[in-house]
């Protein structure tokens, strides 16, 4: 990319709130259902029927809202956003206009080894849309509203991010902090995070903002870093070429790798927001607002810090645990039931999350429980097992879901540690050796290594290499 | 009507009580309700609207400077919540009852092309 043009980028993400039932009704929110087996007449926008909003969706909101460092609202409106699509029941959307829930905000991130605050813009209360599927080849779309009237809460930043990269680091910072709060599912792939962006590019140095792109279609936070790279080369390229950037909204392909142009619309979108008469004001009280950010949990950098400080971890490893809530949790059970930290740290970040990576699972559903992997490592120090056998237990308790003894016993893996029975497999070894003996002596040090091999060999590799090297060194010596 | 409501706010201010409502607006608040107006229509509508408008437009003559704003006719009633608590959906069949095109369980509706 041409280094005298910058990219300017403003997010807009979307939360599911994991609350029991909907926001204006008391319909579940359970995924995956029955499509429409979720509705009632205020969530299909039935005439008459009358929207009251869910305590808890209101509280996860502010509580979201005051991790993300923003003012609260001392009276909150709701309004209705006007617009015709077949996911919308009602023809409109309850939203929030002029007075949301929260704004100015902040989030601060680490990008590239900088340090940067990002401003949160606002961040309001809504409700989600229906669902649309298009069967393919048909000439028509299906709606669920099962989806519709899930409370959903909009985090708008400032356009200050200024790269792709920071984008994808704003976004990992903030789905972080928003599992530890516990309010969400934060599950991209079942919809419950969704993000848009904002870009545009200019000169570097200029303070006017260029033309604006609306992406959208990004189901993964790779994909938002890919498209927004992508739309920011495509920019640059028009402005070189001496050609008009449009104000559109593009949807991110990524079969294509390439954001597309919607059909542009006959008339500008407005909105026509205007107060929803079915809600009353909210206000909320300071003291709950102050109940709320005591009780507020301990976020992922203070959590990285306290980890570094109370178990002597690097800053890289603390970081990698508690990126994710429930693996920070498990580190810190592990941690309570055996005294080397680090070794704990290492079996997680390496081991552990290579078989969550594989299997594209969180480490609770993984199911290794806490005392299992503790058991395993005890088998390592009790040289019953060596480190390189117990990555194989660890994949055997992953597929089984049993411990490590059990497995080790029933696969009859005990590294043979008993001296007296490796000395009488070395003696064999070196009656019919001679040749390498001889090299050895010789001042050939790598016949050590085949000699080495060949206990190993006959004992399947289960004796314990530190004996073995102990004792072969000693009769070499002879 | 946004920027509707919006040239009134500013007539309202200067003390300007009568405002026009052309056939321009009307005709993009038509599309965006999806209203299919034809010209005659347009013609009665704008002029109806528009006289609609300059009667409502009298409230500017009052002066409120010492009157806070109204945010809701219900003003004394505030915080209005419900608890986080199941109640039983609708019955599938009732759900589609009215559903002027349905397949399996799902609303069928024209398809939506978003893309070129
Ligand atoms: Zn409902």
């Amino acid at each position: 990319m041409n280094t005298t043009y910058e990219t300017v980028i403003g997010l807009e993400v979307h939360l599911q709130l994991r609350t029991e039932t909907k926001v204006f009704c008391g319909c579940s929110t359970k995924f995956g259902s029955r499509p429409n087996s979720q509705t009632c007449p205020v969530c299909l926008g039935f005439p008459g029927s009358l929207p009251v909003l869910n305590e808890k969706a209101f509280l996860y909101s502010i509580k979201a809202a005051l991790a993300l460092n923003c003012a609260i609202q001392s009276l909150v409106k709701f309004d209705r956003k006007n617009y015709y699509y077949p996911d919308l029941p009602k023809n409109f959307q309850i939203s929030q206009y002029d007075m949301p829930l929260s704004y100015n905000g902040s989030l601060e991130i680490t990008s590239g080894g900088d340090r940067k605050r990002v401003r949160i813009k606002r961040i309001h209360l809504e409700e989600d849309a229906g669902k649309l599927t298009h069967p393919a080849k048909a000439s028509y779309s299906l709606v669920d509203f099962n989806r519709a009237g899930m409370p959903l809460l909009e985090i708008v930043t400032e356009p200050d991010i200024s790269s792709p990269q920071e984008a994808y680091d704003y976004l990992t910072a903030l789905k972080a902090i928003l599992q530890y709060l516990r309010i969400s599912d934060c599950d991209m792939e079942k919809g419950s995070l969704r993000c848009d962006a904002n870009a545009s590019i200019r000169k570097s140095g200029e303070k006017k903002l260029g033309v604006k792109v609306e992406v959208k279609n990004m189901n993964s936070f790779r994909w938002v870093r890919e498209a927004l790279q992508y739309e920011a080369d495509r920019q640059v390229s028009l402005l070189e070429a001496k050609e008009n950037i449009i104000q559109e909204t593009r949807l991110w392909d990524a079969g294509k790798m390439a954001t597309i142009s919607m059909r542009s619309k006959e008339e500008a979108q407005d909105y026509r927001y205007f107060p929803e008469p079915d809600l009353v004001p909210f206000m909320v009280e300071k003291t709950i607002i102050e109940e709320i950010r005591k009780a507020l949990p301990e976020l992922p950098e203070a959590r990285t810090n306290r980890f570094v400080k109370d178990y002597s971890l690097s800053e890289y490893d603390a970081k990698i645990l508690t990126s994710q809530i429930d693996l920070a949790d498990y580190f810190e059970e592990c941690a309570k039931q055996y005294e080397n930290k680090k070794t704990i740290a290492n079996w997680i970040t390496c081991d552990i999350m290579a078989q969550m990576n594989i299997k594209n699972s969180g480490i609770i559903e993984l199911g290794v429980l806490s005392k299992n992997l503790i058991g395993l490592l005890e088998m390592i120090d009790s040289q019953e097992i060596s480190g390189k056998t117990a990555k194989d237990v660890l994949i055997e308790m992953i597929e089984t879901k049993k411990n490590a003894y059990e497995i080790v016993e029933s696969k009859g893996l005990l590294q043979i540690s008993d001296r007296e029975r490796i000395d009488q497999i070395i003696k064999n070894v070196l009656s019919k050796n001679g040749k390498s003996v001889n090299d050895y002596k010789n001042g050939k040090k790598n016949a050590m290594t085949f000699l080495v091999g060949q206990v190993m060999r006959q004992t399947q590799g289960k004796a314990n290499p530190s004996i073995v090297n102990e004792i072969l060194k000693k009769h070499l010596a002879e | 009507m946004v920027s509707y409501i919006k040239i009134s706010l500013s007539a309202g201010r200067q003390g300007v009580t009568r405002v026009g409502i052309d056939k321009k607006i009307v005709k993009s608040v038509a599309f965006l309700s999806r209203i299919e107006l034809d010209e005659k229509e347009l013609e009665i509508y704008s002029r109806q609207l528009a006289s609609i408008v300059s009667y409502i437009n009298k409230l500017k003559e009052i002066d409120t400077k010492t009157v806070p704003p109204t945010s809701h006719p219900m003003a004394a009633l505030k915080n209005v919540f419900r608890k986080d608590i199941l109640k039983k959906s609708l019955e599938l069949d009732d759900v589609l009852k009215n559903a002027p095109s349905k397949e399996g369980d799902s609303f069928k509706v024209p398809q939506i092309i978003e893309c070129k």
